[in-house]
């Protein structure tokens, strides 16, 4: 028997996405992958999976599906929302902490909380081809993923493994801090000379907003507006995620996965790149403020989150009791040895 | 101008040689991909020639911008001895009828008549700057003067794929639908972008490309051994 989720529910932008693909963006093809690319790698982790493995993506809103294997072990990673199991049983798994699914769960992710993204790695990964290298969906070129569009509801989604073992779950030891209010933080240019100084400096000192034009292709932002000193035409140059343009209108757009991968306007800051999965989970509405660092900085940061995360991946789960199971080391400390009950 | 080397955060650099829409500019571009591309620099993981910049991606986990910098610099005036032959295509287009449907907006624009405007388009050997907007999409350049003109006041939300359009100096085939505001002014029956394909591409930066002009027959019999898989484009070699 095949071994699938089938999607009840996709949620309104829903998609395959893996670390994405590199060595095509000179005939025009974006790089693509998690928009958050820091928590798909950490869902991967908790699922026992490589890092780099492919995951489901929702975006604004959360997806459900149905269990059609023997058992899955799916975690729910990237913002606070729930995995609620339904159908025989009924589990509630926060995000950040693994459970064992079976035949016939019925699994809804019952909100992406402050998060714009969520990420649901399951164990052993999904039995999908890689088109250029990867399998993370651009939609717009209609590559990777599910024939190259985002989920539908009726989809089957196929598993690699058929069945996983009983084991104890995993966790997070300490809760992960998804920066919800931290500075983003940027290196000033390319183009920051196309700018006024006072655009310069009301792009740090003024605060924006995550407009509700967010997408994977990019954010645009709300807030001051500013000023090119010579007007914004340019001649075309490369984009990288993270660059920071600025069309006629003052507006800044940061470009994120599945930017174009050139385009004509001055870019006066580019987001570092341990910032990015920050900015990234950022939903319409929430606030943005930018600090600018060094080239140098900016590279001890990149360093930094590496390290940091290779470090969870090494010594930063804990073992937690399997999902449906009596806790029976918690009861005897919590309950029969406490006495008087 | 100097060459400029500019931050664009820390996983790419510009290497900036002018500002303008340029042969000798794109020519040096090229030049320096290619010689990344030979000789490898570690840390790099793919590389954008563009008009008049060639930006660099790297891993900053492997190498940092400032040693990155001078590994380029290093690479900036090497000689090009082995310099490679452009590949040249002959892309068949069909200017006529539904498939061109601004090529009477254009002759009228630029005073020509439309038999004059495909005419100059088929007779210009053009040369690949870049591609980008979309996958496998390249800018050709340059078109001949009587057929600069500003784009369309009116984008289209809609452009069918294989449609040739010309804007300013530059001409253009859409490899997928997509919008577009660019004129039309034929449509190319072979696959510009091949997501299966080893190289899903069929032109490549530094290409170059001539126009040959085909009946709305020959459009459709090239275009069903196409969707067969039963045609191949074959390139020449051209002196750069």
């Amino acid at each position: 028997m095949t071994s699938a989720l089938k999607v009840l529910d996709a949620g309104p932008y829903t998609t395959f996405q893996d670390m994405g693909r590199m060595g095509y963006q000179d005939v025009g093809v974006p790089v693509s992958g998690a928009v958050d690319k820091v928590s798909a790698r950490l869902a991967n982790v908790l699922a026992g999976n490589p890092p780099g493995a492919a995951v489901l993506e929702m975006l604004l809103q959360g997806m459900s599906f149905e269990v059609q294997a023997s058992a899955v072990r799916a975690v729910l990673f990237g913002c606070d929302g729930l995995l609620a199991v339904t159908g025989a049983r009924r589990l509630s798994v926060p995000a950040g902490r693994s459970v064992r699914l079976v035949r016939g769960d019925v699994v809804k992710v019952t909100s992406l909380g402050r998060s714009l993204s969520g990420y649901l790695a399951l164990e052993g990964g999904f039995d999908l081809p890689m088109q250029l290298g990867s399998v993370s969906t651009y939609v717009r070129g209609g590559i990777g993923g599910l024939q190259g569009r985002v989920l539908q509801r009726g989809d089957i989604l196929p598993l690699t493994a058929a069945d996983v073992d009983v084991r104890p779950e995993k966790e997070l030891a300490a809760p992960y801090d998804y920066g919800y209010s931290q500075a983003i933080r940027v290196v000033l240019g390319p183009q920051d000379d196309y700018f006024t100084p006072q655009a310069r400096q009301a792009f740090f000192s003024g605060e924006y907003v995550v407009s509700d034009k967010a997408d994977r292709m990019g954010f645009r932002l709300d807030g001051p507006k500013l000023d090119h000193a010579d007007g914004y035409d340019l001649v075309s140059d490369g984009i990288v995620s993270g660059a920071i343009q600025v069309p006629g209108s003052g507006l800044p757009i940061v470009l994120l996965a599945d930017a174009q991968t050139t385009g004509g306007y001055p870019k006066i800051a580019t987001v570092i790149s341990s910032d990015i999965s920050v900015l990234a989970r950022r939903r319409p509405g929430s606030a943005v403020r930018f600090e600018q660092v060094s080239l140098e900085q900016a590279e001890a940061l990149a360093r930094d989150l590496h390290a940091r995360l290779c470090n969870i991946a090494e010594y930063g789960l804990r073992e937690v009791a399997p999902a449906g199971v009596i806790d029976l080391t918690a009861l005897r400390t919590e309950n029969l040895t406490s006495g008087v009950v | 101008m100097t060459v400029q080397f500019l931050k664009e955060g820390d996983t790419a650099m510009v290497v900036q040689f002018g500002d303008v829409i340029d042969r000798a500019l794109s020519d040096r571009v090229l030049g320096l991909s290619r010689r990344i591309r030979a000789l490898g620099i570690l840390g790099v993981t793919d590389l954008v020639p563009t008009f008049r910049s060639l930006l660099v991606h790297y891993d900053p986990l492997i190498v940092g911008g400032d040693e990155l910098k001078g590994r380029l610099e290093g690479l900036l005036e090497a000689s090009d001895a082995q310099r490679q032959e452009a590949r040249q295509w002959t892309i068949p287009v069909c200017y006529e009828g539904e498939y061109a449907p601004d090529v009477d907006d254009v002759a009228r624009a630029s005073g020509l008549s439309a038999a004059q405007v495909v005419e100059q388009h088929a007779e210009t050997l053009f040369h690949v700057y870049m591609l980008g907007f979309v996958p496998g999409y390249p800018y050709m350049g340059d078109l001949p003067p009587a057929l600069v003109l500003p784009r369309r006041s009116n984008p289209r939300t809609r452009v069918p794929p294989g449609s040739v359009a010309i804007a300013s100096v530059m001409t253009a085939i859409y490899p997928l639908e997509s919008p577009g505001g660019w004129h039309l002014i034929g449509a190319t029956p072979i696959r510009l972008f091949d997501v299966d394909a080893e190289d899903p591409a069929l032109l490549r930066p530094g290409d170059k490309v001539r126009f040959k002009p085909i009946g709305s027959a020959e459009y459709a019999g090239i275009r069903k051994a196409v969707q067969a898989r039963d045609f191949e484009m074959v390139c020449e070699r051209a002196a750069s």
